[in-house]
């Protein structure tokens, strides 16, 4: 659900059933992006599940970089679970197998 | 006389921030007191007026970021995670203890309960105990659903202590894993049913559980045989039906498949000065784990250096006393996290990890669509 004024750079985004775990990330990886001049995340009462995820830009649509953060975010956590699993394969066949 | 900015002096590296910021931007200090730049600057534009871009683009933190395997065991790990941020680090942890699903004890029909322990305190701990399959090969069990064998586990317990013999201790090698599902029979008012029909019970499998292959050689039990569920006296019985379903930690922490898990940075501790002498063997001494150790350098001369600083505990003993802080700088980098995963045993804890990320890809898909 996406609140803002008819100006599209700032908006104001509430998503359902989130928390800290994914709005924290998506609030990191929107900081990364230069475009972003304002970005915070609030959470309105705890009992309920829900994220109010603030966005301003510098001119692009408020809606496209939240996308392209959430896209960035979810390579990055592509691109950890790769390097991990290699790890994890590199470890075990570096190491002998204990009985 | 021309105004030089900082970022021009001969000593300072274009492109790059002076060696105080870079301390500042990658190290947390600790102090005796606190903790000093905790937050990691993670703003863009943070740099921007003495001309050093601060973002951290994808590409850049493919080629940065690095995985090491320290300890890989059936039932924990422990690795670490470098070039990371801590929010990211924290969702997978959050994520491990409360949104990756297992399967435990939810519903528990009573048939016979005459022991001590009351029928609601052994569903508790029935519910508490982990069981041994993987949760992936399950779906969720939504209300209107019925238990069946793809979304429920049925597991029998019928213990009874003899008269005349000795205490008995309920352990959890008595739960006994049954899959053709339910057995007691639902009662019902029409008794003109065909006798040799199947009793209706309060599950409807269709085929039984163990024609699986995952099952069909080990059976599904408990993670571990010897778990203590209660403790009957002579002509006390207990006699129940468990039904076991899937489920998140966030519903109810008998859900959660890691036992714990947790992270902490990677600790960076630097002698600001030479420590010699007495003073090396006085700091030798002090610190609790051994993170300093004595180097001879020639003329019976010591020297204080640092051995381990990864298994500092961060007890600050080392700062403690007249003017020690000159000499140890306590610190911790901001984005090299030590992350240890304790599994009960459902899952090993490399699995778990892939699959706490899997479900983090999964959530930002689900606001993508939503947005879209």
């Amino acid at each position: 659900m996406e609140l803002g004024s008819s100006d599209k750079t700032k908006a104001t985004f509430s998503l359902a059933d989130e928390d800290h775990t994914l709005a924290n990330s998506v609030r990191f990886a929107l900081n990364q992006d230069p475009r972003v001049t304002f970005c915070g995340y609030s959470i309105p009462h705890p009992s309920d599940a829900r994220v109010n995820i603030r966005v301003q830009t510098t001119g692009d649509p408020a809606k496209e970089v939240l996308k392209d953060a959430l896209q960035d975010l979810m390579g990055m956590s592509q691109h950890v679970r790769a390097t991990f699993d290699k790890a994890v394969v590199d470890f075990k066949t570096s190491e002998p197998v204990k009985p | 006389m021309s105004r030089v900015t900082a970022s021009d002096l001969p000593d300072v590296p274009k492109g790059q921030l002076p060696q105080h910021l870079e301390l500042q931007r990658t190290r947390v200090l600790c102090g005796s007191d606190a903790p000093t730049h905790t937050e990691t600057i993670q703003y863009s534009g943070a740099y921007a007026s003495i001309g050093v871009d601060n973002s951290l683009r994808l590409e850049q933190f493919c080629k940065k970021f690095r995985v090491e395997v320290i300890r890989l065991t059936e039932d924990d790990m422990e690795f670490d995670m470098i070039g990371i941020d801590p929010s990211i680090a924290n969702a997978f942890r959050r994520i491990l203890i409360a949104e990756l699903p297992t399967m435990a004890i939810e519903k528990v029909l009573i048939a016979n309960n005459t022991s001590v322990i009351q029928d609601e305190v052994l569903a508790h701990r029935l519910g508490l105990v982990p069981i041994k399959v993987d949760p992936r090969l399950f779906e969720f069990m939504s209300e209107n659903d019925t238990p069946n064998e793809k979304n429920t586990i049925v597991f029998k317990l019928h213990v009874q202590c003899k008269r005349g013999g000795p205490r008995i201790t309920v352990k959890t090698d008595e739960l006994k894993w049954l899959p053709n599902g339910g057995e007691f029979p639902i009662a019902t008012l029409n008794h003109t049913s065909n006798p040799s029909s199947r009793p209706k019970t309060n599950t409807f499998f269709t085929h039984s559980q163990d024609s699986l292959p995952e099952f069909s050689n080990n059976p599904i039990a408990s993670v571990h045989q010897d778990i203590i569920i209660a403790k009957l006296g002579p002509g006390q019985e207990i006699e129940l039906e468990a039904h076991a379903v899937k489920g998140i930690g966030k519903t109810h922490a008998k859900w959660s498949s890691v036992s714990t898990a947790w992270y902490r940075m990677l600790p960076d501790v630097v002698l600001l000065q030479e420590v010699e002498d007495e003073k090396a063997e006085e700091l030798v001494k002090k610190c609790p784990v051994n993170v300093f150790d004595i180097e001879d350098i020639g003329n019976g001369k010591k020297r204080a250096i640092v051995a381990k600083p990864r298994a500092c505990t961060l007890c600050r003993e080392c700062i403690r006393g007249e003017g020690w802080e000159k000499r140890v700088a306590l610190r911790r980098v901001k984005d090299h996290f030590i992350f240890t995963i304790e599994s009960t045993g459902a899952l090993p804890p490399d699995v778990l990890f892939t699959e706490a990320v899997k479900i983090l890809e999964e959530k930002c898909e689900r606001v993508i669509t939503e947005l879209s």
